[in-house]
């Protein structure tokens, strides 16, 4: 399968890359590792006319503890979060969502910042940044700003970026030392997560908990969240997972199969903490 | 565009049209056949090569981003002294059967006792994860990587 045809530009910084942006609009997309991307290009699922390599921006990958938070650039690959010593300590729950991406050379390319602008409902490392309760921060013609975890995933494959903004960092609270946990359930090794949870102990007491293939974006699990909250045991509050999620009824699982998943990892992911 | 890719040490100059993968750029431009093409979804690893020594599925590279970069397939493996330990451990424990998957197979176990030179088993065979064998049931090919481990490793 051969993509349709398009230009292809390789930016050499930041500025550039926003440059370019603003130059070619609609037309545009960015490329990164391309692992979302590509194939979406060769299924003709995607079209652009213009390809913006930002691949080779080495200022946008690195992984920084900055006092109580940890930075990630949008260009840290997979493979990167997997094994930094930075994230280990401060945000072990992205290295154990990072570590059940795809495989390794889909890890050796893919990047957090591409996997969270291409805003798949059933992305990993989504659930792992919001439960975290991650920043994402964004660059733009009209400067930077920083966009909750919670109001960035929009809609299927959609995000909250305007038109010309450029994903450069992930902002985490450092959560060193609080347990953690990450389950999923796919049908084949390879596939995305059917569905999937991120639990992640608070430091002022409580649990975050997110879940991916429960909807058009990764939701917060908010009534289990509620529940712990007011004392309801584990085993109990795992049942209301599915409450409030609309989850996608199609040929990978039904809505009902979904909803029993996530009861049962996230009661095991709770067990886990 | 013009791309200059070294690949098994050789550079390559070729005007490419942008959207050209990688494995194409191999297979095509260059007469490398070695590296094939499976399912062309980035999903079986058939395409496996390194890039910068880093294992990548081609089938999802386009040649202009391994511009500049090098580039090793299979046919880069065996040297004056022959084959490479992990090619001598597929044929040793006959990690192969049909021999389609064995180009990406050697790729990724390559890189993998680049990283661990004494990998488990367990390891191995998530190392291997991104590739698909339909005929040994891995087995043969765990057993050829941890021969490889033994006898020389990723050179």
């Amino acid at each position: 399968m051969i993509p349709a045809g398009f230009s292809y530009v390789r930016a050499g910084s930041v500025e550039e890359a926003l440059d370019e942006l603003s130059r070619h609009g609609d037309a545009a997309r960015l490329l990164a590792g391309g692992h979302s991307l590509l194939p979406a290009m060769k299924l003709r699922r995607a079209e652009p006319g213009v390809l913006i390599d930002i691949g080779r921006l080495g200022e946008l990958s690195y992984v920084r503890a900055d006092g109580d938070r940890i930075a990630v650039g949008a260009l840290t690959t997979h493979r990167i979060l997997e094994r930094d010593p930075v994230v280990a300590e401060g945000a072990p729950l992205l290295a154990a969502a990072a570590r059940r991406i795809g495989d390794q050379q889909v890890r050796n390319r893919g990047t957090i910042g591409g996997s969270l602008a291409h805003a798949d409902p059933a992305a990993d490392l989504a659930a792992a940044v919001l439960a975290l309760d991650g920043v994402l921060v964004a660059r733009g013609p009209s400067g930077v700003r920083e966009i909750p975890a919670r109001e960035f995933f929009t809609g299927r494959h959609r995000n909250a970026l305007a038109a010309g903004e450029l994903l450069t960092e992930i902002r985490l609270p450092a959560a060193a030392g609080l347990s953690q946990a990450f389950e999923k359930f796919s049908r084949r090794a390879l596939d995305w997560a059917v569905v999937g949870v991120a639990a992640q102990a608070r430091p002022g007491g409580g649990t975050a908990i997110a879940l991916i293939g429960m909807g058009p974006t990764p939701v917060r699990a908010t009534a289990v969240e509620e529940a712990l909250a007011a004392g309801v045991p584990a085993a109990e509050a795992a049942r209301l997972a599915a409450r409030g999620c609309e989850p996608p009824d199609n040929a990978v699982a039904s809505a009902a199969y979904r909803a029993h998943l996530a009861e049962v990892l996230v009661a095991r992911a709770l067990a886990a903490l | 565009m013009r791309v200059e890719i070294t690949v098994n040490g050789q550079p390559h100059t070729r005007e490419v049209e942008p959207r050209l993968l990688l494995v194409h750029f191999l297979r095509d431009t260059l007469s490398l056949t070695g590296t094939h093409i499976g399912c062309d979804t980035s999903s079986c690893g058939a395409c496996t090569v390194l890039l910068d020594g880093v294992a990548v599925k081609s089938c999802t590279v386009l040649a202009a981003q391994a511009d500049g970069r090098a580039v090793t397939t299979i046919e880069g493996l065996a040297g004056e002294d022959g084959l490479s330990p992990v090619q001598e451990g597929f044929r040793q424990c006959h990690g192969l059967q049909c021999g389609f998957c064995t180009p990406g197979m050697v790729m990724a176990a390559t890189a993998l006792l680049a990283e661990r030179p004494d990998p488990t088993e367990q390891e191995i065979r998530n190392g291997l994860k991104g590739n698909m064998c339909r005929c040994t049931g891995y087995q043969m090919i765990v057993e050829s990587v941890r021969w490889a481990a033994a006898n020389g490793g990723a050179r």
